[in-house]
Formats: C-alpha cells, structure tokens, sequence
C-alpha cells in the first residue's frame, strides 16, 4: 500500500529534522548518508548529526539552514510504501506547498509547541481543504521545549480541530512529538507518558477513507468512462500502415472491447465502438481509470488531442461551457486583476481566458469569503479566491470525477502566455 | 504493497498480462498496483511533452533507468514510431558491453540514433580537460548543450529519478533549462496533479523525467516483470578490479592498477552505468532480477554512493552539475 503525505510547516520549526527523524527511526538512511551527513554536521560544529542535513540538498539551504523547494523522499515500514514531499515554510513559497500536496492523500502541518498556530498553518491547511486531501495531521513540534507540557499541547490541538471544522477534511489529528530526541514520531520515547494516542508514524499507516485490505477502492472504476486524447497514434509503413489509435489515459470508468463510446468535442457527438485496447504491442480485454491505454474506435471518425472519448448510453456526461467559476490559489507576485488574460490547461486542452470577475477572496485567517469589490479587487500570490472565467473557446468540464486524484475536467492551470510560468491553479465546485 | 520482498519475487517468476489479472482478480487490485501507476505516470508524461513540444529527444545512455524509459516509449507510441530520435552522450570512456547493447537495442527498435561525442568536443577545442585521464562526466554538459543546440530540440527526456541523490529530489518532473542549459533550483514551476506545463520560452529548452517518482527497487521490479534486456554488466561477473578509498574499481584502460594495488578477480555486478571513469561496482553474486531485487532490498548503501566517485567529492556536486547543464 502506497501513502503519498505532504509536510508543510512555517520557518524554524524542525520540520526537515522531523523527516529525517521518520527517515532515521524507520531505518531508512544509508551508511554513505550517514558518514556524508555526519562529516557535515562536525564541519559546521555540531555534536550530533543534524538529521535536517538529510534533506535540504541544496548549497543555498544548508548555507542558510532554510528549506527552499519541495524534496521527494522514498521510505518504506513493514506496513507501507511512503512518499514524502517535504515543502519549505516560507510564506512566499506556498506554491511549492501546492506542488507537493496536489498529489498528496495526507499532509502533516508542524507547529512549535512555544508558539502555537501561526497564520502559516491557518494558510496550509486552508489549502489543504481547497485540495480535497483526505487527512490532515497537526505535529506539535518542540514538545521537550514546553516541558512535554500535556496542558499546552491540548490547547493547541483543540484550537486547530475546532479552526478546521469549516473546511470540511474528513479527518484531522494532532499529534505532540520532539523530533529532535524522537519522542512520538517512530517510537513512543519516554518523556510523553500522558500521551495514549498513536504515534505520527502509527497515524501514516492508519488505513485512509475507502481503504480495504491494502488498496484504496475510489471507485473510479466504476464512474462513466473520462478518457482525454493526449495524441493521436498512426501506424508505420512497415509496422502497421492503417493503424490509427487514440492514445491517453482513462481519468474515470474502466472501457471494454465492444464499448460503446461518444467522442465529445463540441455539440455533435460522434458514436462508435471500441474495436481494440492496446498497451505497446498487446492487447488488452479491459483497461481501468488511471491506465494510460491506446483506444482503437470500429469506424473512421474525426477525433484530435483535447477530445474526449466519454461512454454512451445514460449517466451524466461533461458539460460543455464558455465560462466558469472556480476557487483559485495564485502563485505569481503579479496579482490577478479583473481582465487579464491567461492560458487555461485542462486535462489535454488549453485555452485562453480572461478573467470575468474576481468574486471572493478566502480570509485564511476566519475561513471566511469576503466579497472584494471589482474596481479594487486583485488576487495576491498565495491568495485562495473565488473567481468566474470568461473562456474563447468551449470546453468539456465535468465533475464526476472531481474527488480523484486526476479529476479530468475539473482542475486546471493558469498559464501566463508572455512568461510560460504557471502562475495560478482553480479547482471547480459543484 | 505491504511486504516488497513476496510481491518482487512473484512478479519476477515471469510475464504477468494484466488482463489476465483483471479478469481474475477483483478490479481494484488492479487498479491500485504501483508499478501499473508508475508506468502510466510514465507513459501520460510522454506523451504530453511530445504532444506539446515541437523536437524532443530521448536521451539514451543504456543504462537500466533509460532502458526503462525506452520500454515506457513502447508502451506510448507504438506500433508507431517513436515522435523523437533517442541521443547518447558518448563519453568515449564507454564500457564496450553497454556501447554493444546500446546498439543492439536500437537496431531492434528501428529507431534513429544520434551520438553525441565528448571526444569531439575535445578535438575541436569545446571540452578542455584540466586531466586529459580523468572523468569525463562533467564535460559531458558541454557536449549536451552543444548537440541540443545544434539539432534545435527543445524537450530531452531523460531518466533521472528522485530517489537518487539530494538535488534531483528537488527538481520538477518537466523541469525548465533557460537557453545557457541552466537549471534554477529557487526558481521552479509549480507543478500540480498531472497538468504538465510543457511550455518553454525561446532559447530554453525542457528536461522531462518521466520515472522521476521510482525508486532503485521500482526499476528492478518493472525490468523483472517485463523482461526488459540489459547489458551484461548489471548482472554478477568475474572482472579484475582493486579496492580504493572503500570502493572498487574496476581495473580497465583508462582505470589502471595504482602502483602497489592489488588486483583482485571477484565476482562484481553494476548498480549504475555511465563514464567508466567513475563508475564502480559493487561485490555481488546476484545473477537474476530476483538476486538483484533481494539484494537491493537489503542494501545499507545508496545506489550513486557505492558507485560513483564524481558525486563524493563534495556535499553539492550533483547540483553544481546540474546548475551547468548535467542531465
């Protein structure tokens, strides 16, 4: 089974020593880590190897002690496979706390348990809850520095449980830990004897929502088929000459040889049958949601990269739509203003689109939409608002599949055209 | 995924067909099997970077890593042809197993190969080496930059992974080069879900890792499964090598015995492939995917730090590289 969890903390609060600690006590660091890091830690003075070493690999963070950008880690217990991205604190830098939480399915917050909640985990969080993430765990850090205060940690834990209820997580926990001696992380330790609850790595592998003897069942299977064409695959002289197929990944559904499938572009809808699967050179029976696939179709029809090959018959099919509101976090130090013009990317369309309007901005803070005025209104990076997009051209939206972790048609880029620099991302509502 | 050693060694017992398995098994197993998601990770990241960019390329060294890239090329493009010509940075200080496999494997593809030489960047004055015998591994930018420059391709896909060394475990997946080749690690995209930005300004060009999220023993367990052929070198051999500073180094033409150095012949297999200027193997019996599965499974030592001697000469050397144009 595989947990992909995100850490995220604001500046100074042990969070590269808390995964190195995870790394360490599950026995995941190598011995040329080991003697690499433990020479750097004697370099700058130190008298034990400085854990945080293990995963600030940049020259500007271990000249600066900070993290900068998002670092992956691969661990593994008994129990589970783990990735981590572990993001850096830095207010500014929320946009690589999105690039790793986007496809996180838990993320870890770290607090300092001298000072409590800080407008940093109100914000990550709050994103957190704008990513649909199914578990959310509050770390209370420098537990030892409190005097392993049971008193303090409850108070920060009840603050941060009752703060999240507006955002809906299905699943928030705290934890008091000190990754610096190792209490409540792997090992319970023996300074929180008050503590009876489970330790941070016993919370990682807690079975998610959906999840059943080791595999997490999100019944994309069993949604309609959402299969976005990438690219269109034509055979070789000498190969195949009249192989023409439809190469992409299902999003939702699971398709058949003999399925009926409607190519959706604009508002004609062509009809055909899937007439074969194909992986490289096999031949597949069936394919399910997540596989990347090539779709042969039984007739000659006009299908392109930005199609969608959707199953026929009833359930709901995706929208076609000429604007949209979405919830939006900016990235850019250029706000976002009430006409400005952006690239949209969609599943495997881009368009242009300018800004209609923006209609709200989220106060991080009280969790609460505050109506901006259209004259003075302008979207800050680091920003979440709600926002309606004035799109040139059409495009497929749909929401079936809007709680995966692909979720085609409802999750989108903003682009801007002058630099290429991905400078905002909007999930849509229902 | 709850204990690797059982999976890896049925899987590595022979070819599993996937539809077989689905009709079998409950659907979900199938659906939740993460080499099956990293391989369509894999294969949807190719196909948008060659949907999106006008001339990408392949970069080929016939090491593992790219050879499974290679397979994920299968797996996206054919019974087409692959949308791209694959590239091998030759150093010149090649093993003549890998050049051989190398060009085995791309006669069998039928595919194009461009070889871009170090040696020819040393003739014609773009390469000077401080040690005409030393590594050649850092050189090999120059050469990179110069053939990207020349074929104007703007998109290299290459098979570097996270799990490997601290500042590749920082980089995006579609990470952007600006037209130096520089790689600016404090200032990178944000990159979400699997909306890849493949867009890239004028000059620049992207480097486009489609295995960024495997991990050695990933690699390993996909080769076993799918029968992906290797050079003879990843597998235990017998090879004269002496024993230097910890490591071992095989004893060839531009590696020679040190006076006083014994030479020993033992059995040893490669953990990485590249310059044999700075690869090392490591002592192994390991014989099949299995050995070489069991082995990595209980392994005390990174992959690149019991082998490469050009990543321990400083804490940063790989982002220093990388910052110059490294793959």
């Amino acid at each position: 089974m595989l947990t992909r969890f995100v850490t995220a903390g604001s500046v100074d609060d042990g969070k590269s020593t808390l995964i190195g600690r995870l790394l360490w006590d599950t026995r995941a660091v190598f011995e040329d880590q080991v003697a690499a890091i433990s020479a750097a830690s004697q370099r700058r003075g130190h008298a034990q190897p400085d854990l945080s070493l293990l995963t600030d690999g940049l020259m500007a963070e271990r000249e600066q002690g900070i993290t900068i950008d998002v670092a992956y880690r691969y661990f593994n217990t008994a129990q589970r496979k783990f990735i981590v991205a572990d993001c850096p604190g830095h207010e500014q830098y929320t946009r690589n706390m999105v690039t790793g939480a986007s496809n996180a399915d838990v993320a870890v917050l770290l607090v300092d348990a001298r000072k409590g909640l800080l407008p940093q985990t109100h914000r990550h969080a709050a994103v957190c809850g704008w990513l649909g993430l199914k578990r959310i765990i509050l770390a209370v850090n420098k537990i030892d520095l409190v005097d392993w205060s049971q008193a303090r940690f409850e108070e920060i834990a009840r603050e941060f449980v009752s703060w999240c209820e507006p955002l809906g997580l299905p699943d928030v926990v705290a934890v008091p830990v000190s990754a610096l001696e190792g209490d409540g992380v792997v090992f319970r330790g023996e300074h929180l004897d008050w503590y009876e609850g489970p330790t941070l790595l016993e919370i990682l592998e807690r079975p998610l929502e959906g999840e059943r003897d080791g595999v997490i069942d999100t019944g994309a299977a069993a949604l309609p088929l959402r299969f976005p064409v990438q690219w269109v695959i034509r055979g070789a002289a000498d190969t195949d000459p009249d192989f023409r197929g439809f190469a992409g990944r299902i999003e939702s559904g699971t398709v058949r040889v003999g399925d009926e499938v409607i190519v959706q572009r604009d508002q004609t809808a062509q009809h055909a049958r899937v007439a074969q699967i194909c992986l490289g050179e096999r031949r597949l029976m069936l394919a399910q949601a997540g596989r990347s696939v090539t779709l042969r179709l039984d007739r000659e029809v006009d299908v392109s990269r930005g199609d969608w090959l959707v199953a026929a018959g009833s359930g709901a099919q995706p929208a076609l739509v000429d604007s949209l509101v979405a919830q939006i976090c900016w990235f850019s130090d250029q706000p976002m203003r009430a006409g400005d013009r952006y690239l949209l990317k969609m599943g495997t369309r881009t368009v242009r689109t300018e800004v209609d309007a923006i209609e709200s901005l989220i106060d991080v803070e009280l969790l609460l939409a505050q109506t901006v005025c259209a004259e003075v209104g302008s979207v800050q990076a680091n920003d979440l608002a709600q926002v309606r997009l004035a799109l040139h051209e059409p495009i497929l939206v749909d929401l079936i599949s809007s709680g995966e972790r692909l979720g085609v048609g409802s999750r989108f880029l903003l682009i801007d055209e002058s630099t290429d620099i991905t400078v905002g991302a909007g999930v849509l509502r229902r | 995924m709850t204990d690797l050693s059982i999976s890896n060694r049925t899987q590595a017992s022979g070819w599993i067909d996937s539809a077989r398995i689905a009709m079998a098994a409950p659907a979900v197993k199938l659906a939740n099997d993460h080499l099956d998601d990293l391989e369509a990770e894999g294969i949807h990241i190719l196909r948008e970077a060659v949907a999106e960019r006008k001339n990408p390329v392949l970069l080929f060294s016939g090491g593992k890593d790219s050879a499974v890239v290679l397979r994920l090329a299968e797996k996206a493009f054919r019974p087409g042809r692959f949308p791209f010509p694959l590239m091998h940075v030759d150093t010149g200080h090649n093993f003549e197993e890998v050049i051989a496999y190398r060009d085995a494997r791309v006669a069998e593809l039928g595919e194009r190969l461009i070889v871009a030489s170090v040696e020819e960047s040393i003739r014609t004055g773009r390469v000077r080496l401080a040690d005409p015998a030393g590594s050649r591994n850092a050189a090999q930018s120059v050469t990179l930059l110069d053939a990207i420059k020349a074929h104007g391709f703007d998109c290299c896909f290459g098979g570097a992974r996270r799990d490997e060394e601290k500042a590749r475990a920082k980089e995006r997946v579609f990470s952007v080069r600006d037209r130096f080749g520089r790689w600016d690690p404090r200032n990178q995209r944000p990159e979400l879900w699997n909306l890849w930005n493949a867009r890239v300004s004028a000059g620049g060009h992207l480097r486009v890792f489609p295995i960024s999220n495997w991990t050695e023993l990933d690699v390993w367990q996909y080769i076993a499964r799918e029968q992906i052929a290797l050079p003879t070198l990843y597998r235990s051999h017998l090879r004269d090598v002496v024993r230097r500073d910890g490591r071992i180094i095989a004893v060839t033409d531009v590696t020679p015995a040190e006076a006083g150095e014994k030479v020993e012949r033992i059995p040893v297999r490669f953990r990485t492939v590249g310059d044999i200027t700075c690869t090392c193997p490591v002592e192994s019996t390991a014989q099949t995917e299995a050995d070489i599965i069991a082995e990595t499974l209980v392994s005390s030592v990174t992959e690149r730090g019991a082998t490469r001697m050009d990543d321990s000469t400083d804490e940063a050397s790989m982002e220093k590289r990388k910052r110059e144009g490294y793959f």
